[in-house]
């Protein structure tokens, strides 16, 4: 029945390609105008704020000043790149963009699927229910209020200074200002903020997976562990496997956001990462073609991975994004 | 069912349990210690050292001051503001954009929603845009800069599109049938049938918009126009309760000063903490079609 309905689609489709193009639009907009009209407004909004920037970007490859506009500045080449990629920044923005992300890869990427993996064994429905309102609370409050939160606990007299020096009677730590702790403090409370709300894509693959698959493993005596292992997570593979291409299409971005509020010159050394230098240079130095060069770099290093991760991913898992 | 195994997967249950109870415990607590830590007697709090596991005394003296220092009150404001109208922006783009990507027959549908995937995974990055926004449309110092520019978030946009993709065909025949033209079945098939899928973009986008400090410190230069978070920055990160200690002692003044940044975050983040467990139910569903089909 659905094979009949394709091939008559397909037949369709063969007879509609015989007509011209422009019958074919013109017939398309009779029956769409509408349509189209809704999406004018859409379209130029993709055009003008994402495509936008993307053309504006050809300033890093100008001498780009805002009285000359786009038009009127020199150009110059790779000269801002060679700048970025010879200066001491490079090293290090890179070095830190890239541990700030293998850590998360390591704990954060895991942690939801964990826990969905946990709450998933949980057959008491309330609990069940609690344990996820209670989880999801954090990815609700705003960075500011997070990095407020870190600043007050870890400060020299903050909470955990004062239960570390009674329990282990060592002397304080003002946390934030030390670099060996920026990156675990930064994946750790993104951990805390999110872990819930990632584990609801995770739940939703779980909810999907066949409950014979389940009986079966029981008549085969599988235990409840087992049953994780050889059910669940082969289950919900697929879905690790995209968000695993994504995360790797990510992993020379960090957000800028939480890293401005938390990070000082004092832990610049392990928490300067390329967004926030972009965000120093660009916007608070106003070195417009610099940064925009180093921005771009990030950009295209990241569309990279991301097409990286995808190949490997249908090389080796038959799963990928497209 | 699943109970009948034997003592291992008992004893694995209990584990489970006591650990979720962990995790709630360490979710919780920081939100509950700001709380206790709010109505506490400041000079109490001051003395205090360990974990809060109730008010020391009770006094809303930090809340008074909070609530009549103009600065959160201007920040109360504006952050509404940009809420309602950012929300409402959010909302109409996003649905019509989701509706016409949501028609079968429509001819150069594929190469719009290409062109709107995309600027998932590439972006000109923060300068051009900001040179654009700031710049160009000259929206420096305004609220559309806070507005405009975050219309759509194209996540959202699938979302939506997937649960118009999932209303049944025969709905908006009738309706067609009826002389409805695509505005009116939008309007009168659509939105009804996707009212839950609609609550959770109003919650997405109304949370963002809450909690957004970014764009605010990129383009506002003028204090009358910050939101609440630029408020809470300088007041949590950058340490400045100064403005709200006006007539007390200097020694009374640190005390205070503490129980005040407690009082601040709750202000700023209960509105929300109070909406989301009722639209808990749905927000699942709906990042659950956005996840299977996206």
């Amino acid at each position: 029945m659905a094979t009949q309905v394709a091939k008559r689609v397909n037949r369709g489709k063969r007879i509609v390609s015989h007509i011209g193009l422009g019958q074919m639009i013109a017939k398309d907009w009779k029956r769409n105008k509408y349509v189209y009209l809704m999406l004018l407004p859409v379209i130029i909004y993709y055009l003008v704020f994402h495509y936008g920037p993307m053309y504006g970007v050809i300033i890093a490859f100008q001498d780009y000043s805002i009285t000359k506009g786009v038009w009127g500045s020199p150009w110059i080449g790779l000269e801002n790149f060679q700048q970025f990629f010879s200066g001491f920044h490079f090293s290090r923005t890179v070095i830190n963009t890239l541990a700030i992300n293998v850590i998360d890869l390591l704990f954060g990427f895991p942690a939801p699927i964990v826990l969905a993996l946990l709450i998933n064994e949980i057959h008491l429905n309330p609990f069940k229910r609690l344990v996820q309102t209670i989880t999801y609370m954090p990815h609700f409050v705003s960075v500011v209020v997070v990095v407020g939160i870190l600043v007050d606990f870890l400060a020299r007299d903050g909470v955990i200074n004062n239960v570390l020096v009674v329990i282990l009677g060592i002397s304080p730590t003002a946390f934030l200002q030390q670099p060996e702790w920026f990156r675990w403090l930064f994946v750790g409370s993104g951990v805390w903020q999110h872990i819930g709300w990632g584990s609801i894509i995770y739940l939703a693959a779980i909810s999907a997976i066949d409950p014979e698959q389940y009986e079966a493993a029981m008549l085969d005596g599988a235990s409840r562990f087992q049953q994780i292992r050889h059910v669940t997570l082969p289950g919900i593979m697929p879905t690790i496997i995209i968000l695993l291409i994504l995360r790797v299409g990510n992993m020379m971005t960090v957000g800028y956001e939480k890293i401005l509020l938390m990070y000082n010159p004092m832990t610049y050394e392990t928490a300067d990462v390329i967004s926030t230098y972009v965000y120093r240079q660009g916007i608070l130095q106003a070195d417009y073609s610099f940064s925009a060069a180093v921005g771009l770099f990030n950009s295209v290093i990241n569309f990279g991975l991301l097409i990286f991760a995808n190949w490997f991913s249908r090389r080796v898992s038959e799963t990928s994004l497209w | 069912m699943r109970h009948k195994g034997g003592f291992g997967d008992l004893l694995f249950g209990v584990a489970n349990t006591l650990l979720m109870v962990g995790l709630m415990i360490v979710t919780l607590y920081p939100l509950l210690h700001i709380a206790f830590a709010s109505v506490s007697d400041p000079a109490t709090l001051m003395q205090y050292r360990g974990i809060l596991l109730k008010p020391l005394g009770f006094t809303l003296e930090a809340y008074r001051r909070v609530l009549d220092n103009p600065m959160i009150m201007i920040g109360y404001r504006n952050t509404l503001f940009y809420v309602i109208v950012g929300t409402a922006l959010n909302l109409v783009m996003t649905t019509l954009g989701a509706y016409a990507l949501s028609r079968r027959n429509l001819l150069f549908k594929n190469v719009i929603m290409l062109m709107i995937l995309f600027t998932m995974f590439f972006s000109g990055g923060l300068v051009p845009t900001f040179l654009l926004v700031g710049i160009t449309l000259n929206m420096m110092d305004t609220p559309w800069a806070l507005i405009v520019p975050a219309a759509i978030s194209t996540y959202n946009l699938i979302i939506m599109r997937t649960a118009f993709e999932a209303v049944p065909v025969a709905l908006e025949e009738a309706a067609r049938i009826d002389g409805a033209n695509d505005f009116q079945i939008l309007w009168r098939v659509y939105l009804p049938v996707c009212l839950p899928t609609l609550a959770v973009m109003t919650l997405f986008y109304a949370v963002a918009h809450w909690n957004s400090f970014f764009s605010a410190m990129v383009y506002l230069r003028s204090r009358d126009l910050y939101p609440l978070q630029l408020v809470l920055r300088e007041i949590l990160i950058t340490n400045s309760t100064d403005v709200m200690l006006t007539g007390i002692s200097q020694t009374d003044a640190m005390p205070i000063g503490e129980t005040i940044k407690y009082a601040t975050i709750v202000v700023a983040t209960l509105p929300i903490l109070c909406v989301y467990p009722f639209l808990q139910r749905y927000f699942v569903k709906g990042v659950m079609i956005g996840a299977v089909k996206g």
